[in-house]
């Protein structure tokens, strides 16, 4: 059994060790939001927050995130009630298939958790490995833009993200 | 149901057509054609007439549409609702829609070659507008008052005197299992109050929010997870495996091998994983040398045979050349690169076959995977889910075919197969690579008196139908061979899409060479041939305007007649900024492109200013200015959408992308070996502007942009440069070697 908290909930979770977090958190956990896009670290469609900083779930395995906090994009916000981050996605319609969003949106997060205010040729820069096939890049750069203008003080210290389920 | 009733309703429909009521077909998707003596039906209702095939009213008001074509990211969901709800004069959010599934929806073929909103949203629209006007005139006869003294209102027909009906009081019995007339009343543009806005799309807050999405998120109670083993390489023959220790590895349910098709099931996903790559491991396989050589794609091209047929011949012998320029053009191979490998769920239980799949065609595939399975079709459903972005034929069917394959060996539990991303970038079917040849003369005055243009290409579709489409169906034991492949005739074409210049040449002649074999496996790419064919005819334009000593966007004009065409050319051209004989700053161009995409429908212009740097040749796409016009705007911001996504994507491909291969093998595998845009690369500025056509048909604009991107961004690298590239992509390398520095 491997402890580790997703979202502010505690989870134990019978797996090989190995196991890349991405199929604890899909498998196991069920959650839906972070993606598998090449398993290799190449993609960024995976990308999760843990203990603040953006990890590649698909090459991250189980064994390292023991006893550690991991935020899915699950962790900011519903449908209903979404984060500053994906209210400026909606806002700026900023998908086409949507597939890799789930990950620039937290690779975003961890950056305005350390930059509230970041420029664009670092939002070019922390987005850099992420690849999207749409074509979508300029409107994720202005939600990105966006969702900086959108987040309080208390949305971009890190620790309190993750909304308590 | 009464005598009464048939007559009721052929008084309200008005017209010669005649008014059919079958309950036979009741439940079923209506797929009967209009007789022959009548008018054609508008849109997808000629192949799907019963009104209820689209729209269905239930006595609490309720609405669903069914569209028989398929959410790809799109937005159709989103243009279609916004259609319905327009002409049933109820509000965006009062509709259900459902899309493409064998067991619901009229089938509509694939949802390909920017169709959705000619053959769906023209069948939804006309579809809504009769729905609406067999309401009017059902409540005009219980209220016994004239129509014209009725409206439709959110969800009912109002009176004067503020009487209200509600749809779902209206619709009793089979009031809209009728077959659709030829004309419809539509609304007046100017009234619409839903479509022609920026409606937000559906399908987005989910997406935004991990909710589940996409097909890769299913589960099912019961799942088991699988991933297949693919042999190594095209011509591969399965030798032996011990398959003993993996069968024993944790979580393991089944091995499967059915002749070269080999595949693992397990509890959980990386389980299956593990399992995967040992049993890929352990298989033995005779390859064979089977690929061409890598180099130039004009070697290969010319090395394979080709049917010929000349598809435009115009001659005015009054009109001579003076000066004449020859060039060639090529494109490689190019992946579609679906950022979520392609994915499926099968459930074969009590002799039906169900499967979800992200495929642009479930009717196709609903066929091809009875044919591997030796079912009747009614005992396949297929069911799309959405997946990653398609970009045309990439491993979707296959998928889709694996997972039933393997769903059928284990019967009874669901199966979600997942692709990884070495099988995606070498299993999936190619864009097939291109080359172009052209030849072209401007008379005394600078004007272009003869043209001629040469396309060698491979076919543009292998889609199922049969079952030979499917990885699974070739690999398994029955060993299903792939049909010839055959060219897509024109007016669409396949390879010689576009390859017919929209422009008033006196004398034009273009030949297609069509390849039937193909060394790589190869299909649908967006846009087809049009990319390539537009990039070729669009850098030659400025190629002859350089030999004329005109400015490209005048001498674009100079050759067209079409007034549209010039409207999103001035258009582009306006709001880029451009100027004649313009300079930059060192090592910055502008350019320019053109195109009507099919020649039949959206039209799209685009301006771009390029920066070279002359250190690693490498160009970058400063802005790009776009003009399109796509007939009546459904959604202004997704129609903005595609275009942006279709500029981005025509840039990655042209700069940076090339499937590569050895003697035996794709090498191509991943992102390092397969390259594409990244955002560092990212344009500063990207523009689209958009000329709405109220009242006019819809024109597909999904792959509009494709090939006027490509041509915009070439023509301005050589005018950054002064040297012509006609070899795609346009690398670093390549650009460096040029500009010798």
């Amino acid at each position: 059994m491997t402890s580790l908290s997703v979202n502010g909930r505690d989870h134990q979770i019978d797996a090989d060790p190995e196991t890349p977090l991405l199929y604890v958190l899909r498998d196991d956990i069920e959650l839906n939001a972070a993606k598998f896009g090449c398993g290799l670290g190449q993609c960024g469609a995976c990308t999760v927050i843990v203990d603040g900083k953006a990890v590649l779930s698909c090459v991250t395995p189980l064994l390292l995130v023991e006893g550690k906090q991991v935020i899915t994009l699950e962790g900011l916000g519903t449908a209903a009630d979404p984060g500053p981050i994906q209210r400026a996605f909606m806002e700026e319609q900023a998908a086409q298939c949507g597939y890799c969003i789930p990950g620039m949106m937290m690779r975003a997060q961890a950056l305005l958790q350390r930059n509230p205010k970041p420029t664009d040729e670092q939002i070019r820069t922390e987005l850099g490995m992420h690849l999207c096939r749409c074509g979508t890049h300029m409107r994720i750069l202005r939600a990105v833009h966006r969702a900086a203008g959108l987040m309080s003080p208390a949305d971009t210290s890190s620790g309190t993200i993750g909304r308590k389920p | 149901m009464s005598a009464s009733l048939i007559l009721d309703r052929r008084r309200v429909l008005t017209g010669t057509g005649a008014l059919i009521a079958s309950f036979s077909l009741r439940g079923t998707p209506a797929q009967e054609r209009a007789p022959a003596d009548q008018p054609k039906r508008p849109g997808s209702l000629a192949i799907a007439p019963y009104l209820d095939s689209w729209i269905r009213i239930d006595a609490d008001g309720s609405i669903t549409v069914f569209t028989g074509k398929a959410e790809l990211g799109q937005g159709i969901k989103t243009a279609l609702q916004q259609i319905a709800a327009e002409e049933l004069n109820v509000p965006f959010e009062s509709l259900k829609l459902v899309t493409a599934d064998t067991k619901l929806t009229a089938n509509e073929g694939f949802t390909a070659g920017s169709h959705s909103l000619q053959d769906s949203g023209t069948a939804i629209r006309n579809a809504a507008a009769q729905v609406r006007e067999l309401l009017l005139a059902e409540a005009a006869r219980r209220l016994g008052a004239p129509a014209e003294h009725l409206k439709a209102d959110d969800g009912a027909i109002v009176g004067f005197d503020d009487r209200r009906l509600s749809y779902g009081e209206l619709v009793a019995s089979d009031l809209l299992h009728v077959q659709a007339q030829p004309t419809s009343k539509l609304k007046d543009p100017a009234s619409f109050t839903i479509m022609g806005r920026p409606v937000r799309r559906v399908d987005i807050p989910a997406k935004m929010t991990g909710g589940a999405a996409y097909v890769q998120d299913m589960r099912i109670p019961g799942m088991l997870h699988a991933r297949v083993v693919r042999p190594p390489s095209y011509g591969a023959r399965f030798v032996e495996c011990d398959v003993s220790a993996i069968e024993k590895m944790p979580g393991v349910v089944r091995v499967v091998r059915d002749g070269n098709f080999l595949a693992v099931v397990a509890k959980k996903e990386f389980q299956s994983i593990k399992a995967m790559d040992a049993l890929a491991a352990a298989a033995h396989w005779n390859e064979s040398v089977s690929l061409p050589k890598q180099g130039d794609v004009r070697s290969i091209l010319a090395a394979l045979p080709s049917q010929d047929s000349r598809i435009l011949e115009r001659s005015n012998p009054s009109v001579r050349g003076q000066r004449t320029i020859e060039a060639t053009y090529t494109r490689p191979y190019l992946s579609h690169g679906s950022i979520g490998p392609s994915c499926a769920v099968a459930q074969f239980s009590d002799g039906m076959m169900t499967v979800w799949t992200h495929t642009q065609g479930v009717y196709p595939d609903r066929q091809a995977i009875a044919e591997m399975l030796d079912l009747p079709q009614q005992s396949v459903r297929v069911i799309h889910v959405e997946g990653s972005g398609c970009y045309g034929h990439n491993g979707a069917d296959d998928a889709a075919g694996d997972a039933a394959l393997i769903a059928r060996a284990l019967s009874g539990p669901p199966v979600r197969v997942q692709w990884m991303r070495g099988q995606e970038q070498t299993w999936e079917p190619f864009g097939p690579a291109m080359m172009t040849r052209l030849k072209g003369s401007l008379d005394a005055e600078g004007r272009i008196a003869d043209w001629n243009l040469e396309v060698w290409s491979n076919t543009h579709t292998m889609r199922p139908g049969g079952a030979g489409a499917l990885l699974a169906a070739q690999h398994s034991a029955k060993a299903v061979a792939p049909p010839p492949p055959r060219p897509i005739p024109l007016p669409e074409g396949g390879g010689d899409r576009n390859a017919i210049p929209i422009y008033a040449f006196p004398n034009a002649n273009v030949v297609h060479h069509f390849i039937a074999e193909m060394p790589l496996r190869v299909s649908a790419l967006r846009s087809l041939g049009a990319y390539h064919n537009v990039f070729s005819i669009e850098s030659f334009m400025d190629e002859l305007a350089a030999l004329a000593g005109a400015d490209p966007v005048e001498f674009r004009l100079m050759h067209l007649q079409d007034e549209r065409g010039r409207d999103v050319i001035e258009k582009a051209a306006d709001a880029f900024g451009w100027k004649k004989g313009q300079t930059f700053a060192a090592n910055h161009g502008q350019g320019f492109a053109f195109a009507r995409y099919k020649n039949l429908a959206a039209y799209c212009a685009i301006a771009s200013e390029v920066e070279v740097n002359r250190g690693t040749g490498r160009a970058r796409l400063m802005r790009a200015v776009a003009a399109v016009d796509a007939g009546q705007i459904v959604n202004p911001d997704g129609l903005t959408n595609q275009i942006e996504g279709a500029i981005l994507q025509s840039l990655s491909w042209t700069l940076y992308e090339n499937v590569t291969f050895d003697d035996t093998r794709i090498t191509s595998v991943d992102w390092q070996s397969y390259p594409i845009l990244r955002f560092d690369a990212v344009t500063d500025s990207i523009e689209v502007h958009l000329i709405d056509r109220p009242g006019q048909p819809f024109l597909g604009s999904g792959e509009t942009g494709q090939g006027p991107a490509a041509a915009s961004i070439a023509n301005a690298i050589a005018n950054a440069t002064g040297k012509r590239l006609r070899e795609l992509p346009l690398t670093g390398k390549r650009i460096k070697d040029a500009i010798g520095t």
